[in-house]
């Protein structure tokens, strides 16, 4: 073992299974088993540090966040990409991942490598000049488009009550005048080939709408109110842990929310897990099973804890998915993931 | 202390506890009348339904028809318009008694 994996190695803490909301045993009595089956998506969380604070990240970002991946992990994860094509898609994320100093070379880089580079873009950060990272939006709208990254930009509502609430004052007519910006650039347009996705969670403790009428909302009101276009909507469950956990345990509703999860519990969206198929990277090259296991230090762990400098495609997929009373927000309902819903 | 304790609302299936075969059929009814799609979206019930339990003043389901109308996604502009329609309809049932009223005073020879 390099000495490198060996400072990686963590105590992983135990999933948090407590209070009636244990996981796996509802696989058990579903008698399902959900093992690794590919890994479709590598996905990069490169920065925690975020211009914004929102009350239901489980990163936890905000401004006064520093960690940022580092330069060798950053290396060995092109190495990793341009090393076996059976993964296609980069997905990028943070905090604002744009705010990585890094950020730039790593896409034009990965773009030669992957069929996808994704983006997880908040839409403000483009207006916020305090950052030291050269972001802006005249530069970032050309990067974008001169790479061709699919941008998953979040607006949690196409209504500025329920954006605001989530994401702090005037954000949402910020996010607006982001959204237009990334249409005239041609993001949304249809025949453009940029891709302008975007991320509805809900604004509380509530399960969100199907799918596909959200997105049939948010296409007729962001239109008919100020003319964006987007491509396609990912709606998205709140997960009980971290910054959106401590709100629920101060309003006394984290039992009733789990309850709801676990009562919404889908086998069709357990076997169609985002963890099954992709990789979640942290900014000291740590392998998780997805974010949500990456937020709470869950680490993948065959004989010792994954890093990228041990990592392996074929052996990963041998691996045992870690689960925690968390997974119950992937399996409600039509089920979440990075990508939207799942059945 | 209040008699609507919200904890309650889970215990709705305790009247069940006597003439289940009574509770089930209106549990039955309920479930389809108010949570699937037929004419009306199940989105346009939760609103239905929410101006109704402002019209009928029952804090269980005030509390129960937010949260559908949200899991339905509807906004708060739609929301509020619903609960405007129940105070409307309220206001109007008093006032249109003004008719009577009108009769009465007919009736009086003014």
């Amino acid at each position: 073992m390099s000495d490198t994996v060996k400072d990686l190695r963590v105590d992983t803490p135990a999933a948090d299974n407590g209070a009636g909301f244990d996981f796996a045993s509802v696989l058990e009595q579903h008698r399902l088993e959900i093992n690794p089956v590919s890994i479709d998506t590598l996905q990069l969380n490169i920065t925690r540090q975020c211009n914004q604070a929102c009350t239901h990240c489980h990163m936890e970002a905000s401004p006064n966040r520093t960690e940022r991946m580092e330069r060798p992990v950053i290396e060995r994860c092109l190495e990793i990409l341009s090393g076996d094509n059976r993964i296609k898609i980069l997905d990028i994320t943070g905090g604002a991942p744009e705010l990585h100093p890094a950020f730039r070379e790593l896409v034009e880089r990965a773009v030669k490598s992957v069929k996808k580079v994704m983006v997880r873009h908040n839409l403000t950060v483009m207006f916020d000049d305090k950052n030291d990272a050269g972001v802006n939006k005249n530069s970032l709208m050309e990067f974008f488009t001169r790479n061709r990254v699919e941008v998953i930009a979040s607006l949690p509502h196409y209504h500025e009550f329920f954006t605001d609430r989530q994401r702090g004052t005037g954000v949402f007519k910020i996010s607006i005048a982001a959204l237009q910006l990334l249409n005239r650039a041609g993001y949304g347009q249809e025949g453009s080939g940029l891709v302008l996705n975007l991320v509805y969670n809900p604004a509380g403790f509530f399960l969100p709408a199907s799918q596909a009428s959200l997105e049939s909302d948010f296409r007729r009101e962001l239109l008919n109110r100020h003319g964006v276009v987007f491509n396609h909507l990912l709606a998205l469950t709140n997960m009980p842990i971290n910054r959106f956990k401590g709100q629920l345990e101060r309003s006394a509703a984290y039992p009733e929310y789990m309850s709801k999860l676990k009562d919404a519990f889908n086998p069709e969206a357990a076997l169609n897990a985002m963890c099954r198929s992709q990789m979640s990277v942290d900014c000291h090259g740590r392998v998780y099973d997805c974010d949500f296991n990456q937020a709470l230090g869950l680490q993948s762990i065959l004989s010792v804890p994954v890093t990228v400098f041990n990592f392996s495609y074929d052996e990963f997929l041998k691996r045992r998915i870690v689960f925690g009373a968390h997974c119950f927000g992937c399996t409600a309902g039509s089920g979440s993931s990075c990508g939207g819903a799942t059945t | 202390m209040s008699y609507y304790e919200p904890e309650d609302l889970k215990r709705f299936a305790e009247i069940g506890d006597f003439r289940k075969d009574l509770a089930d059929k209106f549990f039955s009814y309920y479930g389809a009348s108010t949570s699937t799609e037929g004419a009306l979206t199940v989105r346009e019930k939760a609103l239905i339904g929410l101006a109704v339990a402002h019209a009928k003043e029952c804090p269980y389901c005030i509390d129960a028809f937010t949260t559908k109308c949200l899991e339905a996604g509807a906004d708060p502009d739609q929301m509020t318009e619903a609960v405007h329609v129940a105070s409307a309809v309220g206001a109007a049932t008093i006032l249109v008694m003004g008719v009577q009223m009108r009769n009465a005073m007919k009736r009086s020879g003014v």
